[in-house]
């Protein structure tokens, strides 16, 4: 019996925190239209959310394209493949890595801090001061996050990409003896434009679905600076978990659209 | 004569939180020149009632009217033009705290006008002298007493001028002399800058002080109301047992 009423407490809270950040969703699609523009929030945004993030995810990029180029050459070579390490590299970086694993991590880093920030207002009621302002909080807070994470993530993304190629072709050929002009050379002939934009795609849709996350849990915090503790832990699981399961989805869509 | 329409009005408007009703069908009119001052002990339903009454929050049943508009089913959109003819002081203050004193209490202006830096300044400055800190613009928040962070939040919420200002508790927290200046600062403002007034408060004597009509609030509806005298005679025993403090649970 209680086990029944705490299912569907449980269900009552998920079709809620879904259903907010729908509605919240279409508020910032309303508000991306309307007056005023703040062009310089969204600049800081910029910084904040892009300029600040790039160690993280570069340093893990390099990492990554390094571990994948390791473990692609050791079993490749039973195959007598090695010298096709490129290719596998640069379209699993490409099309998955690069795109998830910055999402994933810039994400986690952006939408904490913004749901840290925008609960803290809430529970000191800063939001509610800028409403009796007369100020469009959506637009004021939330848009020039989600323009800005938009913009950057893609940006982020071709720079993680690189420094995962990179990394890879360091492996491939100080430690596993390919030729660095076959590496770069395998890849341009087997890696299509296509490859590198479903991923730049990928990264345009998490950009906005992690910061929409940071932003709802945030507005949704309640019960002062444990509420608010709460809030941010669920963001950096729910950022990561949205992340990975829409990357299914839109995989597959791009797959059925474009293959 | 035709007769201005109220810049407030409540018709039986009722708020629930979970299983519990916190307002049942709570009726008022704010006529322009008004001090209302809404009282009634903790947990009785008065900043519900603020919040409702400015916008800030939705009844579950009943209308609002803020100058003669309907804003009860309002989106928060087209709600905003009427929140900028409004000011609301926080019972905490609210102040932005990454702001200082000075773009706190500048924020509106920034917002809303295209005045230029020096008049915003000239502004700013006038309301800080207002609210007895003329020396606090580069403070932040942090960096306020009680008191001062409470006068802040008044200049902020007056600096637009408004038609009717919200006070959520402006003497909560303060010690008589703080609570005291507050309460002249309110019964300043009918001279100047805003004659209309929605005050909630616990405080018996300042709400004599500043208020012209007054509304106890109890069991989610008004008990009584009237000017602080025909308060003071109220033929409804818990009014007067609420005023001479002696109501213990209600």
């Amino acid at each position: 019996m209680i086990a029944s009423k705490d299912l569907r407490q449980h269900l009552r809270e998920t079709a809620l925190w879904y259903g907010g950040l729908g509605l919240l969703t279409v508020r910032v699609a309303r508000n991306l239209t309307l007056p005023p523009s703040y062009f310089w929030l969204v600049a800081r945004e910029i910084d904040i959310i892009g300029v600040r993030s790039l160690v993280v995810a570069l340093t893990a990029a390099l990492f990554t394209g390094m571990v994948l180029a390791l473990q692609t050459a050791v079993n490749m070579a039973r195959f007598g493949a090695e010298n096709y390490v490129g290719p596998v590299v640069a379209l699993s970086i490409l099309r998955e890595l690069g795109p998830v694993l910055t999402a994933i991590l810039v994400g986690g880093k952006v939408a904490s801090g913004i749901t840290a920030e925008l609960g803290s207002m809430k529970v000191t009621e800063q939001i509610d001061a800028l409403r009796a302002l007369g100020v469009n909080y959506v637009k004021k807070l939330i848009v020039p996050r989600f323009m800005a994470a938009v913009l950057v993530f893609p940006l982020v993304t071709i720079l993680a990409d690189g420094m995962g190629l990179l990394g890879g072709m360091l492996i491939a050929v100080f430690d596993r003896n390919v030729d660095a002009y076959l590496y770069w050379n395998t890849i341009a002939y087997w890696v299509v434009l296509k490859d590198f934009l479903t991923g730049l795609g990928k990264s345009l849709v998490f950009g906005g679905l992690v910061t929409l996350i940071g932003c709802y849990n945030g507005l949704a915090t309640e019960g002062g600076t444990e509420g608010l503790g709460r809030s941010t832990t669920a963001t950096v699981v729910q950022v990561a978990m949205g992340v990975i399961i829409s990357d299914f989805f839109i995989t597959r869509l791009f797959l059925f659209m474009y293959w | 004569m035709i007769s201005a329409s109220p810049l407030v009005e409540l018709r039986k408007v009722g708020k629930a939180f979970g299983e519990k009703p916190v307002l049942r069908g709570v009726s008022f009119v704010l006529p322009k020149g008004t001090i209302l001052a809404v009282m009634g002990g903790s947990g009785q339903g008065k900043t519900v009632l603020l919040r409702i009454a400015s916008g800030l929050a939705q009844p579950d049943s009943g209308e609002v009217h803020l100058f003669a508009t309907r804003i009860d089913r309002m989106t928060e959109e087209a709600m905003l033009p009427l929140r900028r003819r409004t000011g609301f002081v926080f019972q905490g203050a609210a102040l932005f705290d990454s702001l200082t004193v000075f773009e706190n209490v500048a924020f509106p202006l920034r917002e809303h006008t295209r005045l230029s830096l020096g008049e915003i300044t000239e502004r700013v400055h006038h309301f800080l002298d207002l609210v007895g800190l003329p020396d606090a613009d580069e403070l932040l928040p942090a960096e306020l007493s009680g008191g001062m962070r409470k006068r802040v939040g008044i200049a902020r919420a007056l600096i637009v001028e408004p038609e009717v200002v919200f006070f959520d508790e402006p003497t909560a927290g303060l010690d008589p002399t703080n609570a005291k200046l507050v309460a002249e600062l309110i019964a300043q403002l009918r001279t100047g800058v805003c004659d209309t007034a929605i005050v909630v408060t616990h405080d018996v004597e300042f709400a004599e002080l500043v208020a012209d009509q007054m509304a106890i609030l109890m069991r989610g509806q008004f008990a009584d109301r009237g000017t602080p005298s025909e308060i003071h005679r109220s033929a409804n025993p818990d009014v007067r047992r609420f005023l001479a403090g002696e109501l213990r649970e209600i």
